[in-house]
This record gives structure tokens, sequence and C-alpha cells, in this order.
């Protein structure tokens, strides 16, 4: 029945039948892994609250990935019961639409970070990334504690732009006064109107503790502490989750 | 290049007709229950499509949804404990402390909750850390160890400024804001030391009592027995949350770092609430 199949003489003998139908095989690869990009957008939950990354937010998040902190900790609340119970409410698409790239990860050493934002005081996230034994005494992570140094500023506006040119909305404003507002998110004395203003409900704080210095801990924490936090799950409704 | 298919002399098996300078191939085709079994994924595959929602625009024939069935998933195991929750919510913590079968329910579900939402500051079994994260098992309580205490610690946190009625209060910054010299604060220190009979320098001991009950004693109490009220922590005791020993003292005197708990009221049901501050108070000690 399938003596045909074995008949694959006639391909590998006629140079342009065999380009051909390599062609068509690549082709469904490429279609299969393309086409629903397209589609992508309606993955997106219609919720409301999701704003781009501060700056020092921005500034964490690029040092989460370059410390590969998601080898080991996802941030990707998948819908099962065990997830919801331990981490809250499932991830949606809106959560992680100005992620370039998307930090869902796909293992597990850690707990997953998703929504770990406000659940543990700032003095926890950086006393625990200092030393994490300390505060858990079975935790395999690596300490972080040289994060303790003062944060690389001087290319910030870059960052943005190059997020700005993938989709996020990041104003001239907010590219304009990303060095003010980073300084202001990490010292919690400072005037809050136009920072807040440009940055709806992100939190100020001394996140590690000094706030003399915006160091690389300041950003991490900053990042971590506002997982999750953005859409508030009380006024969501089940329609608004559906994904057309 | 021959193409001529034939059987092999020595193995009975049939040649791919390939030859080259005089070796021959083999064809050893995969066996057919592997065939088989790889087609049947395909078809299943494509089965599996048509039933489920597998392409960006197709929801498939079943109306199946992830997100729906995880919903009513979690809604019937809510109404399995619903009854008992429900008692839980009313119930305050004392009649909650009161009745064997809510209290047994309370320990077992507290423990849980405080394994996902406490034990990363409290410990695993409440012991705390160094570093300003109080253990929960022992028998000071720098907020207070009743029921009710530990009830609106739990609900409202402890300066998170995520609620009004939050426990607050502020120690000075001694050092930082130039309150104190840092002779001063040495002195201070060693006073603190000798309320536990530990100092060793009994002239600055003396120096320090007197800035003690000027700056110190109207919240951590003459005798530095501390006071609830003002979440002020003893310090006459054995218990130190940011280490020990006059260098630790110093320096937080001299730059007091306060601590941050959430407040959960928003995060987790009234009778979670409820059930951890009966687990809570389980921990340790009641004086």
């Amino acid at each position: 029945m399938f003596a045909w199949l074995r008949d694959h003489g006639i391909i590998e003998r006629n140079v342009i039948l065999m380009g051909v139908l390599t062609l068509i095989t690549v082709s469904i690869g490429g279609l299969v892994q393309i086409v629903p990009l397209f589609a992508a957008e309606t993955t997106i939950e219609r919720v409301s609250g999701v704003r781009p990354y501060t700056p020092l937010e921005l500034r964490g998040r690029d040092i989460y990935i370059r410390e590969g902190c998601y080898v080991c900790h996802s941030q990707m609340i998948r819908p099962f019961r065990d997830e919801l119970e331990r981490y809250g409410h499932f991830s949606l698409a809106a959560e992680s639409m100005y992620d370039h790239p998307f930090q869902w990860g796909s293992k597990r050493t850690g707990p997953d970070l998703a929504r770990v934002g406000g659940r543990y005081s700032d003095d926890w996230q950086a006393a625990h990334l200092r030393s994490p034994r300390a505060l858990v005494p079975a935790s395999v992570m690596p300490p972080y504690a040289f994060l303790d140094r003062p944060l690389d500023v001087s290319d910030i506006q870059g960052r943005m732009r190059a997020l700005r040119a993938v989709g996020v909305p990041y104003t001239d404003e907010m590219i304009q006064n990303a060095r003010a507002d980073l300084v202001a998110q990490a010292t919690p004395d400072s005037d809050p109107a136009a920072f807040q203003g440009r940055y709806a409900r992100a939190r100020q704080a001394a996140f590690d503790g000094n706030p003399a210095v915006v160091t690389e801990m300041d950003a991490l924490v900053a990042y971590l502490q506002m997982l999750g936090t953005l859409v508030d799950f009380r006024d969501v409704t089940p329609e608004q989750l559906r994904q057309p | 290049m021959p193409t001529k298919i034939e059987k092999d002399t020595l193995s009975g098996q049939e040649t791919t007709g390939h030859e080259w300078d005089g070796l021959k191939e083999l064809n050893t085709p995969l066996p057919k229950w592997w065939l088989w079994t790889f087609y049947a994924t395909i078809v299943f595959g494509l089965v599996w499509m048509v039933i489920y929602p597998s392409l960006p625009f197709w929801r498939g024939t079943s109306g199946w949804i992830a997100r729906e069935a995880i919903v009513e998933e979690v809604r019937a195991a809510e109404a399995r404990h619903a009854p008992m929750m429900a008692r839980l919510r009313e119930a305050t913590p004392a009649a909650i402390q009161a009745d064997d079968e809510m209290r047994g329910f309370a320990l077992a579900g507290g423990r849980i909750a405080f394994a996902n939402n406490c034990a990363a500051c409290h410990g695993a079994g409440g012991q705390g850390a160094v570093g300003g994260f109080p253990s929960l098992a022992d028998d000071e309580w720098i907020w207070g160890g009743s029921l009710e205490e530990i009830q609106h610690t739990i609900r409202h946190g402890i300066r998170a400024n995520e609620s009004d009625e939050q426990r607050m209060s502020m120690m000075p910054r001694f050092g930082a804001d130039g309150l104190l010299t840092s002779a001063q604060i040495n002195d201070v220190a060693e006073h603190v030391l000798s309320l536990t009979g530990r100092a060793t320098d009994t002239a600055a001991a003396g120096r320090g009592a007197t800035i003690f009950a000027e700056q110190c004693a109207s919240c951590h109490g003459e005798r530095g027995e501390g006071n609830r009220e003002f979440g002020a922590p003893r310090l006459n005791d054995q218990i130190w949350l940011y280490g020990e020993g006059r260098r630790a003292i110093a320096s937080y005197i001299h730059n007091p770092r306060m601590g941050v708990m959430p407040s959960w009221q928003g995060r987790l049901d009234p009778a979670v609430v409820n059930m951890l501050t009966v687990y809570v108070q389980s921990l340790g000690r009641v004086n």
C-alpha cells in the first residue's frame, strides 16, 4: 500500500522536484509558526490597569533577565486549581503585553513570581536576594549580594526607545524624564506628582533600604514588587477575560 | 548507479538497489507497528485540533475552554467547604478557638495558608529570621498576642501603607538625622545591653541610662519592657530582631529599619484571616 513512499529515488534524482518539495515542506513549517502571530492581538484580554514599566522597574527587569532569574522562576500561573490556590488568579496575556521578551519561563526550580508583588516587604526581598538561606534555610537560590552596587542609568532612554520601536507606548515625555523618574521612584521623599502622573499607582520607596544611592538592588526589588499587581481582579468580569 | 533490488543471499533481506564499488545496502524498513502508531498519532492530532481550541480562529467543536473549566472546578471545590468557611467568616477568632470543630478546621487550614503566605518571612514553623522578621513561636508579641490583636495585624498589616488602620510607628533615626552623637549612641547601646546584664562598660551604660530615659523610655519603657501599643519591642529579653551585640544595637539606633508586613485583608478571604489568627497564636505562647 505504501510502496510508493519507498520510491523516494525519484525525488533524489531530480534536483528541481527536490527543490520544489523542500520549499513546500519548509513553508508549511514556517506558516505554522508565523500565522498565529497575526492573531496574537486577539488573545489580549480587555482589562484595565496594565501600564508600561517605569524606568526603574524596566532596569530591574533587565537585571532579572541578565541574572537568568527566568531559568528557575516562571511568571505564568496556569489555569489549574493547585496553582490558583497557591499563586492567585491565572496569568493573563494582557499582563505581559509590554514584555519584550515575555518572562513566562518554562521551569520552576523556585516558585512562580507572576504575582509576587506586594506579597513580602521590600526588606524581605532585599535581604532574601542578598542571602536567600538566611531567610529560607532549604533554599537552593544563589546569593545576589553584589546587586548592592550603583545602577547604571546612562542608557535608560535608549532602552525605552528600543521598546517603543516594538510597540510599548512610551511617550516622548516619559523618555525625556526617564532619569528623573528613575531616581524619584527610588527616593521616597521626592515629590510624587510628576512621576505618578506618568506611571499611575507606581510605588515609590527606598527599595533596598538606602535612599541615598540608586542601586541594582533597588531596580530588581522595584520590579519584583510590581509583578502581578497592575490588574485589580476584583473589578474584572468573565467577559473581559474572554479571548475573542 | 545500478538500482536493481535483489535478495541478499546471506541475510535473505532485500537490498535498496544502491551499490558502491560492490558494496550493497540492505533495506531495513521501519517496523509496521511503529509506522502505524506514527500514522495514528497524526490522525489523533487532527481530531484533537477539531475538538479543542487549537488555532487562533478556532474555538473547537466541544466548546471547552481551560479558563472557564477552571472557574467551574474552583467553584465546586469552594462549595464543598462553603458551610464551614461561612461559619469561620462570621465567627470571632475567640469563638473559633472555643469550638472544637471550627478550631480543628482553622488549625489545619491555617497551617496551609501560613506555609503559602507567611512562611517566607516568619519561617516554616514561625521561627522568624534575623533582619527584622519576628519569631511567632515565642512569647514576645510586638503588636500584641491576643486573638483580636493578631487578627488586626494580619488584616491591616504593618507600615505597608495599604490600610488606614495599619499598625504604624516610627523610631527616629537618632544617628542619621543627627539627634545623637555616635558617642551617645554607643552609650545608649551599652545601656541597652545592661538591661540584660551584659554591659561591659558600666560608666558608658550609666551615661546611656540618662539618654535612654529621655529618648527611648517613652516607647520602649523605663526598663526596656517594650510597648505593644507602639509596636516597640521589649529590650530586656534575649530576643533581637536585627542581631545582638553592641554593634548591631548601635547601628540600629543610628538608622533604624522598621519591619513592614503587607495587609492581607484584600488578598485573603476573611475566613482565611481568621484561620491564620488562630493558627498563629497556637505557634507561640500567650502571656
